[in-house]
């Protein structure tokens, strides 16, 4: 549980750090809480030669009202996002998410940012963005772009972040009727599979987490709401699903858990 | 209540522990914290596959990189003899021999094969990893059934196949019994392969003094003493030499009870190199290499008559050893075997252990110890009896609870006191009705919840143990005695030294206890020392629930001694017949005059000047006793369990939980809840969270805490502790242990709960929410 020797930098700028990772290239990686890559590191799985730490970067942290949408810095944390009173009045399904990663500890520590660029196959705010139709912010050598979290989640641990990019903000809309259930064997752990839903009048949003190597949303039982039909629609949510089978779960259990899942993130949303 | 530690007041007061404030403020000096003038650090080389030849080890690579003192394997370490094993039921089992590091073949994924000195662990890490290993594969027996396949591959080629050893034991009835009986019941008990996780990991500093060929070890062990004689014996250097000290010790639930190839090699290292050498298991490492705990199959049969007296038991356990016999491998499927009827008189019984080599790491002792796995089996056919039978659980336990104590069981373990239907009524005076609680049942059902409820009458075996037990029933190489000094200073004060040797059981707390009730010295005077063999006389450290029993007894003996001798000193002094004298708040004082008195503080003060002492009467108060018990301990109880499970995930929340327990006469109640609270989290964690798996591979695959789930301080249930008090009449004291009841009785009380809410027969633990699902969809489900 030893990390191989690194080399260690701490940026003042999001420009330095973007002039660090083109410097270093494949031999650095982005640190922010440090709660994905330092286990990674420990086990020996992730051996990077050089850190660049950005948790000094004060700019690229806090959550702003923008009327219609909230814009959050890439280094919030877990626990301001959750306690935030801005995020649990307009945008409950983001609060409750954040609030339900890992421990204390974790949520002192870990930041959307690093969440959302580290696109686990169990994350917990990826699946959130990709129900809210969120967008992030990312600053690289030429410049900065938005991606829309349909863009973003390409793969296992892949997102379409450039390798000389760092993820600076996200954006989501407002979205006053919304849920997200998570379900572990223990409080603390991983997602087995998680949904996160957004109900706006008589149609749905709704995406998964667990179910693949990346966030799914959930089109079939989209499809199929029509506002009071959570039971229903949550029949579909399995629908093109192909989901791992290992130690926290096979296959079907999966979908099994997929369907009942939807249906009570549906009918949570709807009332709320 | 609890109260201040300076005004505790001796037995049964629940004081608070005096251990505490330098554990909760992080002053404890847990073996990471020492730093020797010139150590290095030892990281460790180990093996990649479960079972193989190693054609090829070459050190150059890592003996080169910076920091590197040594790289050391089996050829350059001598050893006098191989890691010990202190059990042999039968006296004649054969035990085959392990050396520390691993020479010519390994049989465990993890099996250590060398080892890399430097100056500090990070060198010694990198290093590590570039050590480079070559090894000829050979076919793995991964898991009992394969062991005991025509053609299996042979863990140890000296042995005649994988079977390490059998017991059994046969009463002349039995047969009869089954042939005679109006019912039969059968099932298979699976009993999973669970890893300890003390929240201290393994860790030993060895210092090898050249010169002088002293040897220093310090480990976070539960047993000091047997430390130093095998470190005597397995490092070849005289026992006067060497001086083992456990330092504060971060937990340990049998994992450290034990004798570890690591503890060797770091001495023989330290030799090797000329100075110190600590090593410091990584978590990874301990979930791999400490010895693991359970990993047993029961396969049960009673034969009962209708209305459910059980005439007889067929128990056939199997045991997975893994590779190597640690230091009790072998005592462990024994205590089950010995417990196999449980809290039942069951009078006639058929009982046989069949104990396998496997490629795995080797088992040992894992809280409870072999009652857990007899408990959860005899608690799980009692309730399919019931079932069966159509009777309720709590009545068909009572109808075969034994009556008469001493009771001795079939098996021919005597029970030394007991009332176990005393403890069943308290649980059922405790819970619901069978009216309320069918009515919550279904209310719960209207909420998609399947509420349940389960319950274990429980009796266990521990305050290990009568020395002539522990070698001709056990076939044990130690006896089973505990040491105790009480010393009393010529300023009145206390030293207490015990030969256990505790791990968080706060020993100093209730050993105090124990001597301000005998000596009338304030609890604040007593200071209790342990652990390090240079001044505690020989002890046979913590571990089975022994230590009050046993070690507290010591205490108490050594104590009334002191009070006995102050007694004549006292006389002298008041110029009385000691006959004359009551002791009474710390003071002796003349009868009937009690302004001729003295405290016993002037006494001590008085013993140490040793002018004119009574005839024949020494200096000093210092005494020291060994005591050998009598016999065992049995404590016992009813615990109570209720669940609700989700219908649509399976999830199982324990919703209510209610120990009945009789641990004799209590020390510190406060302590004693503690031990049940931890112990009951412990046997929830095996029955809904923990099991330990390896792949096809050999490969640990439960090998981190992500993977491998123990319960956290969120998903502990809220635990109610009750108490009655039948007293041990096998020590003065009246007391039993606590230890590890809570573990023994609380996975089958889950299971109890969980298998009634379901409405099945019987589920394999542990109960993770696809198990359950599973179990709901294949129908049984009220």
């Amino acid at each position: 549980m030893i990390p191989r020797a690194f080399a260690y930098e701490r940026p003042a700028s999001v420009a330095d750090a973007v002039g660090l990772l083109r410097r270093h290239g494949d031999g650095a990686r982005v640190i922010a809480g440090g709660h994905s890559l330092l286990p990674m590191m420990k086990l020996r799985l992730a051996a990077p030669e050089t850190l660049i730490d950005i948790g000094g970067i004060s700019s690229l942290r806090g959550i702003s009202d923008m009327g219609s949408h909230i814009v959050i810095g890439a280094l919030t944390r877990h626990v301001d996002v959750a306690e935030s009173d801005l995020v649990r009045s307009a945008c409950p399904v983001l609060a409750q998410a954040a609030a339900s990663i890992g421990d204390l500890q974790v949520r002192n520590r870990g930041t959307i940012g690093g969440s959302l660029a580290q696109a686990d196959p169990h994350g917990d705010l990826p699946t959130v963005l990709l129900a809210l139709d969120g967008e992030v912010s990312a600053e690289g050598p030429d410049g900065m772009r938005t991606i829309a979290a349909t863009d973003l989640f390409l793969g296992l641990l892949t997102t379409s972040l450039r390798p000389d990019e760092i993820l600076t903000g996200v954006r989501v809309p407002k979205a006053p009727k919304g849920a997200y259930v998570k379900f572990n064997r223990r409080s603390q752990d991983w997602a087995i599979v998680g949904v996160a839903a957004v109900v706006d009048g008589s149609s749905a949003r709704i995406a998964l987490t667990g179910v693949g190597p990346a966030p799914v949303r959930a089109d079939a039982a989209e499809r199929a709401f029509s506002g009071g039909n959570a039971a229903e629609a949550a029949e579909l949510a399995a629908e093109g699903l192909d989901p791992p089978a290992d130690s926290a779960g096979s296959a079907d259990y999966r979908r099994h858990l997929a369907r009942v899942l939807t249906r009570r993130a549906l009918e949570e949303a709807s009332s709320g | 209540m609890a109260t201040t530690a300076e005004h505790a007041k001796g037995i049964g007061v629940a004081a608070l522990r005096k251990e505490d404030r330098k554990f909760l403020t992080g002053r404890g000096r847990f073996v990471d914290d020492l730093k020797l003038p010139g150590m290095l650090h030892m990281a460790i080389v180990r093996s990649q596959f479960p079972h193989a030849d190693i054609t090829r080890i070459d050190t150059a690579a890592a003996a080169a990189m910076p920091g590197v003192t040594a790289v050391l394997t089996g050829d350059d370490l001598e050893f006098a003899a191989g890691v010990p094993c202190a059990s042999n039921p039968t006296g004649d089992m054969v035990h085959p021999v392990r050396p520390p590091l691993a020479k010519g073949r390994v049989r465990h994924v993890g099996e250590p094969i060398a080892v890399v000195i430097a100056g500090d662990r990070y060198a010694a890490r990198d290093a590590a990893d570039a050590v480079e290993v070559s090894y000829a594969e050979l076919p793995a027996a991964l898991d009992v059934e394969a062991a005991l396949a025509d053609g299996a591959p042979k863990v140890h080629e000296e042995l005649d196949s994988n079977v390490a050893l059998v017991l059994t034991h046969r009463t002349d009835g039995v047969d009869d019994a089954f042939s005679k009986a109006e019912v039969v019941v059968e099932h298979t008990i699976r009993n999973q392969r669970l890893i300890h996780v003390p929240i201290e990991t393994r860790g030993v500093v060895a210092d090898w003094n050249t010169a002088n060929d002293d040897l220093v070890v310090y480990s976070s062990t539960q047993v000091p003493h047997f430390l130093r004689t095998f470190l005597a014996i397995v490092c070849g250097v005289s026992e006067a030499k060497v001086r083992a000290i456990a330092p504060d010790v971060g937990g340990g639930f049998g994992s450290k009870l034990n004798a570890y190839a690591e503890e060797f090699i770091a001495a023989a290292a330290s030799r090797k190199v000329g100075a110190p050498v600590k090593w410091i298991e990584e978590r990874s490492e301990a979930m791999l290499a400490t010895c693991h705990g359970r990993a047993q199959v029961a396969h049960m049969q009673l034969a009962a008559t209708k209305d459910g007296k059980v005439l007889g038991m067929r128990a056939h356990y199997v045991q997975d050893y893994g590779s190597y016999l640690q230091m009790l491998t072998p005592l462990i499927s024994q205590l089950t075997f010995l417990m196999s009827p449980g809290a039942y008189a069951i009078p006639e019984v058929d009982v046989k252990v069949t104990n396998v080599y496997t490629n795995t790491v080797p088992t040992d002792a894992l809280r409870g110890a072999g009652r857990p796995e007899a408990t959860h089996a005899i608690e799980r056919m009692m309730d399919i009896l019931a079932r069966e039978l159509g009777m309720s659980r709590t009545e068909v336990r009572r109808r075969n609870f034994p009556v008469e104590f001493p009771f001795t069981t079939a098996i021919g373990l005597m029970y030394d006191s007991g009332d176990y239907a005393k403890t069943l009524d308290r649980l059922l005076e405790l819970s619901d009705d069978k009216e309320t609680f069918e009515r919550r049942r279904t209310e719960a059902a209207a909420r998609g919840k399947l509420l349940g409820r389960g319950l274990s009458t429980w009796v266990e075996v521990c305050g290990f143990v009568p020395s002539d037990v522990a070698r001709n029933a056990l076939g044990l190489t130690p006896g089973g005695w505990e040491s105790s000094t009480v010393r009393m200073h010529p300023t009145g004060k206390i030293t207490v030294i015990t030969g256990t040797s505790p791990h968080g059981q706060g020993h100093a707390t209730s050993w105090s206890q124990i001597v301000e009730t005998e000596l009338g010295v304030p609890f604040d005077d007593i200071e209790v020392i342990h652990g390090d063999t240079a001044f505690a006389p020989y002890g046979l450290g913590t571990y089975g629930s022994r230590s009050v029993a046993v070690g507290g007894t010591a205490v108490h003996l050594a104590a009334s001694k002191v009070r006995d001798k102050a007694r004549l000193v006292a006389a002298q002094m008041l110029e009385a017949s000691p006959d004359d004298l009551d002791f009474e708040g710390g003071a002796f004082a003349v009868k009937g005059s009690p302004d001729k008195r003295t405290t016993i503080q002037e006494v001590a003060f008085r013993a140490w000047q040793a002018f004119g002492m009574p005839e024949g009467v020494t200096p000093g108060l210092d005494e020291t006793v060994f005591f050998d018990p009598p016999n065992c301990v049995f404590p016992f109880g009813a615990h109570g369990c209720e669940v609700e499970v989700d219908r649509e995930t399976g999830k199982v929340e324990i919703t209510g939980y209610i120990a009945v327990d009789d641990c004799g006469n209590v020390i510190n109640p406060m302590i004693v809840a503690g031990q049940v609270h931890g112990g009951v989290v412990h046997g929830i964690g095996q029955a809904l969270y923990e099991i330990a798996e390896y792949d096809s591979g050999g490969q640990l695959v439960t090998g981190t805490l992500v993977d491998y789930l123990i319960p956290s301080a969120a998903d502990v249930p809220h635990i109610e502790t009750h108490r009655t008090v039948t007293p041990s009449p096998t020590n003065p004291l009246g007391v039993k242990g606590i230890g590890e009841a809570g573990t023994i009785a609380a996975s089958p009380a889950v299971v109890s709960a969980v298998c009634d809410a379901l409405g099945v027969r019987d589920l394999d633990m542990p109960l993770q929410p696809e198990t359950v699902w599973n179990a709901i969809q294949k129908g049984g489900a009220a």
